[in-house]
């Protein structure tokens, strides 16, 4: 455990080293909040909650994420260090788990800076503290899970673009999941089973529940599920091709 | 010390390393020479424990390096080819970097890094990104971060490429200076370099060990091991020289370039012929600007046996 937190913190440092850490906070906050006053009409409902912030997490991470995530190990391969990390006496898993971390933290840090609008909520009117707590909780698994998608196609590829479009079309296609148009698909030929598994890996059924305030530990086994399967994806993604 | 049984590595058709076997101790240091493209690299990550062989083993002070792999990477410094770091670091943040993932502390850390940095001449550059230095100093803070833990086994892939001739020299000193009670393995192609700081060399060449020796039983092999070569001060005498030398009985053959007025004898089968090619030139009357015997040319050995 002792060199996940040194891996981590090296990350973390180099994305405060680099334009990356201001870029990232900088869209993130100004997406965040133009979604939440235009698109989701804050004002305009006259209620003293925050749901027009957290709706459109989903697709606003959907971008930002895989943007975040494509240097994870793409960087590392195309620049040699990879090398240098794997020939220190560390696991592999050690270096999955650091970077992942680092950019959750990063991630964690950039969400907690939106705190002007709680700020705001509650001096407007009396709103559900907890439930927004509860609704930063699910935001932030939603991050999580975006990024061990993003670093396992991070692994993938020493290309960062092609590692932001994999990402991009992963992530995609798990917050889709749940829909109607994607279910239809397998509807036709597909067990009722499956379909209702396919439906279950959806992100948003998943976060919506959260985000409404309601913390369903299956919900929480969700999250937790997917970025292990996804972080472990990456370690064998890894192991396999890590030198080529 | 370093072992490797029957190392191979394979990718689908291509065999990159087939049945590399070698042992290195204590106060060795091994040059890996061969021709690019000849396995050098992929043998030195399967000791490294970065590429997993798809046969045979590897073990560094005992410790296997597909069986303990933590403790073999312990025992191990290692200089990746082109001396990869995190560009966007400082040079002391990179240093602390490894110094931890090292598992250095407290007063032995501040140590190791104070002489890693004198060592190799980082103070200036310390809270320079590595992104700014120049080729030199990022292969000189490769260097320290592979002996930051004072390890007892080095590994180091083309520790001089791209380096000036003052850089390649200071690079040296230290692998010299380091040689005393370590093992060290570098890969070169600079054949010059095995002469400046190996006790041994093996050259690789397909994947496959071609020659395992000592420098000067290595350059021993070449046509030119004992080979007697003369400069002569007036070209004139070229014709009557050349013709008088391959007259001698021990000479095999001789060779002339006649841009700089210069023989060059070749000995049957190695033998001394320089007492003969001297009294020659004396009864000839040959007037010499100079005279020496050859040790034998690396490269050509190195050409003859990778080719």
């Amino acid at each position: 455990m002792r060199n996940v937190g040194i891996i981590m913190r090296r990350e973390l440092a180099s994305y405060f080293a680099t334009p990356v850490a201001y870029v990232f906070i900088l869209i993130f906050l100004v997406l965040a909040s133009a979604f939440t006053f235009y698109l989701g009409g804050f004002y305009e409902r006259g209620q003293a909650d925050l749901d027009p912030f957290f709706t459109f997490h989903p697709w606003l991470y959907l971008f930002l994420i895989p943007a975040l995530s494509m240097r994870l190990w793409a960087e590392e391969r195309k620049s040699g260090t990879i090398e240098l990390l794997m020939t220190q006496p560390v696991t592999l898993w050690d270096a999955v788990l650091g970077k992942f971390l680092a950019a959750w933290l990063f991630t964690a840090l950039a969400l907690a800076l939106t705190f002007p609008l709680w700020i705001t909520v509650n001096y407007l009117g009396k709103p559900d503290n907890g439930a927004i707590l509860a609704a930063y909780l699910g935001s932030l698994l939603l991050a999580g899970g975006f990024l061990a998608i993003g670093s396992c196609m991070s692994a993938l590829t020493r290309n960062q673009v092609v590692a932001f479009i994999l990402g991009v079309v992963a992530c995609f296609g798990f917050l889709l999941a749940g829909f109607p148009m994607v279910l239809d698909l397998f509807r036709g030929w597909a067990p009722l089973a499956l379909v209702d598994a396919i439906a279950s890996l959806s992100f948003l059924t998943h976060y919506e529940s959260i985000a409404k305030g309601v913390i369903d530990v299956r919900d929480l086994l969700y999250f937790a599920m997917l970025i292990g399967f996804f972080l472990f994806a990456t370690a064998i993604v890894l192991e396999w091709r890590k030198a080529d | 010390m370093i072992k490797t049984e029957h190392l191979t590595k394979r990718y689908d058709a291509l065999t990159a390393v087939e049945d590399v076997s070698f042992q290195v101790g204590p106060g060795e240091v091994l040059g890996f020479l061969g021709p690019n493209g000849a396995g050098k690299t992929t043998t030195m990550r399967m000791l490294a424990g970065f590429i997993t062989p798809s046969s045979g083993s590897a073990s560094i002070c005992g410790h296997d390096v597909a069986g303990a792999p933590l403790a073999a990477k312990a025992a191990l410094g290692y200089l990746p080819e082109g001396a990869p770091s995190y560009g966007e670091m400082t040079v002391r943040g990179f240093l602390a970097f490894v110094a931890d993932l090292r598992g250095l502390a407290g007063a032995r850390r501040r140590e190791r890094l104070s002489h890693v940095i004198e060592h190799l001449q980082l103070q200036g550059v310390l809270e320079q990104t590595i992104d700014t230095l120049s080729k030199g100093f990022r292969r000189r803070v490769g260097l320290a971060q592979a002996i930051v833990h004072d390890p007892p086994v080095l590994i180091l892939d083309e520790p001089t490429d791209g380096l000036d001739p003052n850089q390649k020299h200071e690079v040296r000193t230290l692998i010299n200076q380091m040689a005393r009670d370590k093992i060290i393995v570098i890969s070169t192609h600079i054949l010059e370099e095995v002469d400046a700081v190996c006790t041994r060399a093996i050259v690789i060449a397909r994947g496959r060990i071609v020659a395992d020796d000592t420098p000067a039983g290595l350059a021993a092999r070449s046509r030119y091991h004992n080979a007697v070569s003369l400069q002569l001060e007036e070209p004139g005498q070229l014709a009557a020289a050349r013709a008088a030398l391959a007259g001698l009985p021990a000479v095999a053959e001789v060779e002339v370039s006649e841009r700089d007025a210069r023989l060059t004898a070749l000995p049957r089968s190695g033998g001394m012929i320089l007492p003969a090619v001297s009294e020659l030139a004396a009864r000839e009357g040959l007037k010499l600007q100079e005279l020496h015997l050859e040790s034998g040319r690396l490269d050509e050995v190195f050409r003859t046996i990778t080719a």
